[in-house]
């Protein structure tokens, strides 16, 4: 088993390193020269020169590349020209942010997929069944970023309960999940983060238990006398890699894409920090922050496949 | 065996005469007939299509024609049946004209990305070996980003625009479809008939088109019919954020992120257009479920 | 107790058949010392740490005209071997020559020229057959790679469906979906007969089908070898349905030939200890005749590390220190036409096997187990 470990750590190597030349490469996609956005309009080009002397630009792309790993892997990302502080300050703490209501949100999801889709693979074509996969097409259907502005209109300015954006009235410095006055500013954001992978994990539950209900040893459970309640946890031990699966990869895409949501509500997480960057043209920031999600999310799943092979002893002998 | 029959007659198959053979594409209509969920949106797909094409026509107001003293009305306000948004247009005839855009959104990177995926999908799948890890592995390093992030990273760099979000959703679907057609075209390429047709001394490119192609070709394009909701949502948010088509044109996500500001003024017109985006996007989904299940059983 | 099989010749092949090059006196096949090892990879970067030795040195022949029974257990390498024959894999290692013809070289016969001499019947399973095509077209699809027009190779194909005895009128717009196994298995044939075929592999051909339809299969076969004037060689485990069919028999243990005669002389007289347990463990119908003892003991051995020497002697009752030591050899299979040969050390005289030169006496179950187990 732990051999299955190490070849699955040393084969993340490479798609890492694949991911940090994406990410390299982006700038190059924009339109125009990467300094020009640095500069004023009226340098002259000595000054452009020099700054790309500065910035190494004026080496072979290749070499860029190495010496931007090379700091990248050291936790220099280099500095925001915004705010002129280092990326990594800003992604870190923005991060933070970010994983707090991603993970709420996907365990939330978690736990009322699990429910509705116990319920309806137990009961499959029955009105449960109907009602939980309404509810999943809902979910993969909607639009989230639409989902908030809605609940925005319906809890903020109809009903006035929330807050509409923020982070609490004294920003991410001053938050707290036990003080209401703060708390309340993140639920809308989880609400409306949790309606997607609440669909997507209904979904998979329903049809990974269905599948391993239809399997002949359920009835060789049933016949032995065993009780409906044990014959559930069972049939959820064999379904527990595949949800795994699905909660590792939707905890992922809430982190990685979380951008809509948090423009919305301007929460200061990885999200926003992105939507700035691109408003700004202020290419570290950029840089920096997708490579930190897309790191992270490569990190999460590789934490779920090695959890897996402690779950499934099918994997434990490869 | 010198006593065996030399003519075939008594050793030939007598079978009850056939019925009307139908083929495949006859078996999976056959069984959609009765699935009425999926006609249901599978006419409204087609409604929305044809509203879309015949736009000019069915919108009753010109989409960006402003009004100041219009701002902002609510539903069925004069003839404005949807209200107006901020800038004194009518909604109805922005949400059909806007139809155009989310519609070429959700099936052009759809389509393009099947062709270009499917072809290294099948390519990767037959070939095998080094070719197939080379392929795949690249592969692999798409799917290490999460979709929204990729869209948003890719759309970013290269700009906003019709093209470049185009551009974009294209490449963030490719490896989803890569990855079935490889997995399916493997499946395929073990199967005794692909050995049989490479004895009767078949070339590849032959193989490829008359048995393999015809085995890959449904999973690949079912799969497919279910980005093409994904491709709408992510094509919207895009546009959300200001990196799709710039104003005026008509665009669902753009004009949710517009109307947005005065939601405080009229609310419920400013939800509409995520109204069609979400029903759009269910009437695709469910189709392509219901197309699923109809192709699932072994015909 | 055996069973009745009629007497039997082998066909003579016509003088001035058109395709014949060779003659009457050259064999169909000649296969010299085929090798297929597949590579085992492990560790952690999936490096090639082991080989399974599926085909090992095998060599033999085939005759005009004869049906060539092939026998073993599973993982012997009779499936493999049939591949290796069809180029649907490279060989490590091997010759194959066709009637006179060196396969694959410069002045021999082309691949596409072998195929359409030789072609495979393989075992119905649910994907022998291409599920998204008529059945008229798997046939057809033979010939117009090789230059046939559509319109003949679909007309050639309802001919070659009446032949295998489906009605074409009823058939031909099929899919595979619809028909029974023993429907599809006519199917195969007859899309193996497309290219015109001198010589068929039956590659386990009738293995599943029911026993009253693989009769019907089976005389369907040989009605198809007069016809068309064909040399078999007929892959199976079942060693009834080969002592019906076959000429000449040929039997395969852990990736070699042990040994190789005429039906009749391998039925009644097997020189190899393999062969004789195998058709020991035979089920007779007769409730009174029943089997006890297993007359084979144990399972194979692995491919991967098979026993130094012969690789049947950690299973044989007659097993000595001779066998460990020195691999016995089968002879030379490639010429033999009507001898019976075997590798084994009791067969040669001056091996040092204590039994060298005797036949091989049939011992009762409990004497096998005893010795086989002392042997290992």
């Amino acid at each position: 088993m732990w051999l299955y470990a190490a070849r699955r750590i040393v084969f993340t190597i490479p798609i890492g390193l694949g991911v940090t030349l994406i990410c390299f490469a982006l700038i190059y996609l924009a339109p125009g020269d990467p300094i020009q956005s640095l500069l004023p309009p009226d340098a002259t080009a000595k000054d452009i020169a020099e700054l790309k002397h500065v910035y190494g630009l004026d080496k072979p792309i290749p070499v860029q590349y190495v010496i931007w790993l090379g700091r990248a892997l050291t936790g220099d990302l280099g500095m925001s020209i915004q705010t002129n502080k280092p990326v990594l300050d800003e992604v870190t703490r923005a991060f933070a942010n970010t994983f707090t209501i991603s993970v709420i949100s996907v365990i939330l999801a978690m736990a009322m997929a699990l429910v509705l889709g116990i319920v309806a693979a137990f009961h499959v074509g029955g009105w449960a069944d109907r009602v939980a996969t309404a509810v999943a097409v809902l979910g993969i259907s909607v639009p989230t970023f639409w989902l908030a502005v809605v609940l925005v209109i319906l809890f903020a300015v109809e009903l006035g309960w929330l807050p509409a954006t923020g982070m609490g009235s004294q920003g991410s410095n001053g938050f707290s999940w036990f003080v209401w006055e703060q708390a309340k500013f993140a639920i809308l954001p989880i609400v409306s983060m949790t309606l997607t992978p609440l669909g997507i994990l209904m979904r998979t539950t329903r049809s990974s238990l269905a599948e391993i209900l239809s399997q002949d040893f359920i009835q060789t459970l049933r016949a032995k006398g065993l009780s409906e309640t044990a014959v559930v946890k069972h049939a959820i031990r064999n379904a527990l890699p595949q949800i795994m699966a699905m909660f590792g990869l939707q905890l992922g895409y809430l982190v990685g894409g979380s951008i809509l949501i948090e423009t919305i509500f301007t929460w200061p997480g990885t999200g926003f920090l992105l939507s700035k960057a691109i408003l700004t043209r202020d290419i570290p920031l950029l840089q920096g922050t997708i490579l930190v999600l897309a790191m992270a999310f490569v990190a999460i799943n590789l934490i779920v496949d090695l959890l897996q092979t402690l779950v499934d002893p099918r994997i434990k002998r490869a | 065996m010198t006593d065996v029959p030399a003519t075939p007659s008594l050793i030939a198959q007598t079978a009850a005469p056939a019925p009307h053979v139908r083929g495949y594409w006859g078996n999976v209509w056959n069984r959609l007939k009765y699935d009425h969920v999926t006609l249901f949106f599978l006419v409204l797909i087609i409604a929305v299509i044809l509203s879309a094409v015949f736009a000019p026509w069915l919108a009753p107001f010109d989409p960006n024609k402003s009004s100041m003293a219009a701002r902002l009305k609510p539903v069925m306000f004069k003839s404005f049946y949807l209200g107006t948004d901020e800038q004194g247009r009518d909604i109805l005839s922005r949400l059909i004209w806007g139809g155009r855009t989310s519609l070429v959104m959700g099936i052009s990177p759809v389509f393009l990305a099947t062709v270009i995926g499917g072809f290294f999908g099948v390519f990767a799948g037959y070939a095998g070996g080094k070719l197939n890890t080379a392929i795949m592995r690249t592969m692999d390093v798409f799917f290490a980003f999460p979709s929204v992030l990729l869209a948003v990273a890719i759309s970013g760099s290269l700009g906003s625009g019709l093209v470049n979000q185009m551009i974009t959703l294209t490449i963030v679907l490719i490896p989803p479809i890569c990855r079935v057609a490889e997995t399916a075209t493997s499946q395929v390429r073990t199967m005794d008939f692909i050995d049989a047709a490479r004895a009767s001394g078949a070339g590849t490119m032959s193989i490829l088109f008359r048995h393999v192609l015809v085995n890959v070709m449904s999973p690949v394009m079912v799969y497919s019919s279910t980005l093409v909701s994904a491709s709408i949502l992510l094509a919207s948010g895009l546009s959300f954020l200001g990196l799709g088509v710039s104003p005026p044109t008509p665009d669902w996500g753009l004009m949710l992120s517009t109307l947005r500001q005065s939601i405080y003024v009229q609310p419920l017109v400013c939800a509409l257009p995520g109204v069609a985006i979400l029903i759009t996007s269910i009437a695709f989904n469910l189709v392509s479920d219901g197309l699923r299940q109809a192709m699932d059983v072994k015909a | 107790m055996t069973i009745a099989v009629p007497e039997r010749h082998l066909l003579p092949v016509p003088p001035g058949h058109p395709h014949d090059r060779g003659g009457k006196a050259q064999p169909m096949l000649i296969v010299q010392n085929l090798r297929k090892f597949f590579p085992i990879h492990g560790g952690i970067l999936n490096r090639k740490v082991a080989e399974v030795k599926a085909v090992d040195n095998v060599s033999f022949s085939v005759q005009k005209g004869e049906t060539l029974g092939v026998v073993g257990e599973s993982g012997c390498g009779k499936s493999t071997l049939a591949r290796l024959l069809m180029h649907l894999m490279p060989s490590d290692q091997g010759t194959l020559v066709f009637d006179g013809d060196p396969v694959d070289e410069p002045r021999g016969i082309s691949l596409r020229d072998l195929r359409r001499n030789m072609q495979m019947v393989f075992q119905d399973s649910y994907s022998s057959l291409n599920p998204r095509l008529p059945i008229l077209e798997s046939i057809a699809y033979g010939p117009s790679v090789h230059g046939v027009k559509r319109a003949d190779a679909k007309a050639k194909a309802r001919d070659l469906l009446e032949k295998v005895g489906l009605q074409p009128d009823l058939f031909a717009g099929r899919y595979p979906h619809e028909l029974s196994g023993g429907q599809k298995q006519r199917v195969n044939i007859a899309r193996a007969l497309a290219l015109g075929p001198r010589m068929l592999i039956l590659d386990e051909a009738v293995s599943a089908l029911d026993k009253s339809v693989e009769a019907q299969v089976l005389n369907l076969l040989g009605y198809l070898k007069r016809h068309f004037n064909l040399t078999y060689m007929f892959i199976s485990h079942d060693l009834h349905v080969v002592q019906y069919i076959s000429d000449r028999v040929l039997v395969m243990y852990l990736g070699q030939v042990v040994e190789i005669g005429p039906v009749k002389q391998i039925y009644e007289a097997p020189k190899h200890p393999y062969t004789m347990a195998l058709l020991k463990s035979r089920l007779i119908i007769d409730p009174d005749t029943r089997i006890d003892i297993p007359p084979l003991v144990g399972d194979p051995p692995n491919p991967i590390n098979p026993p130094s020497g012969c690789r049947f002697r950690t299973r044989c009752p007659y097993a000595e220190a001779i066998c460990a030591e020195r691999a016995p050899s089968l002879g030379n299979a490639t010429n033999a036409r009507d001898e019976h040969l075997a590798a084994c050390h009791i067969t040669n005289p001056i091996a040092g096997h204590s039994m060298a030169g005797q036949t091989l006496q049939a011992l009762d179950g409990e004497e096998i187990v005893k010795r086989a187990t002392e042997a290992r």
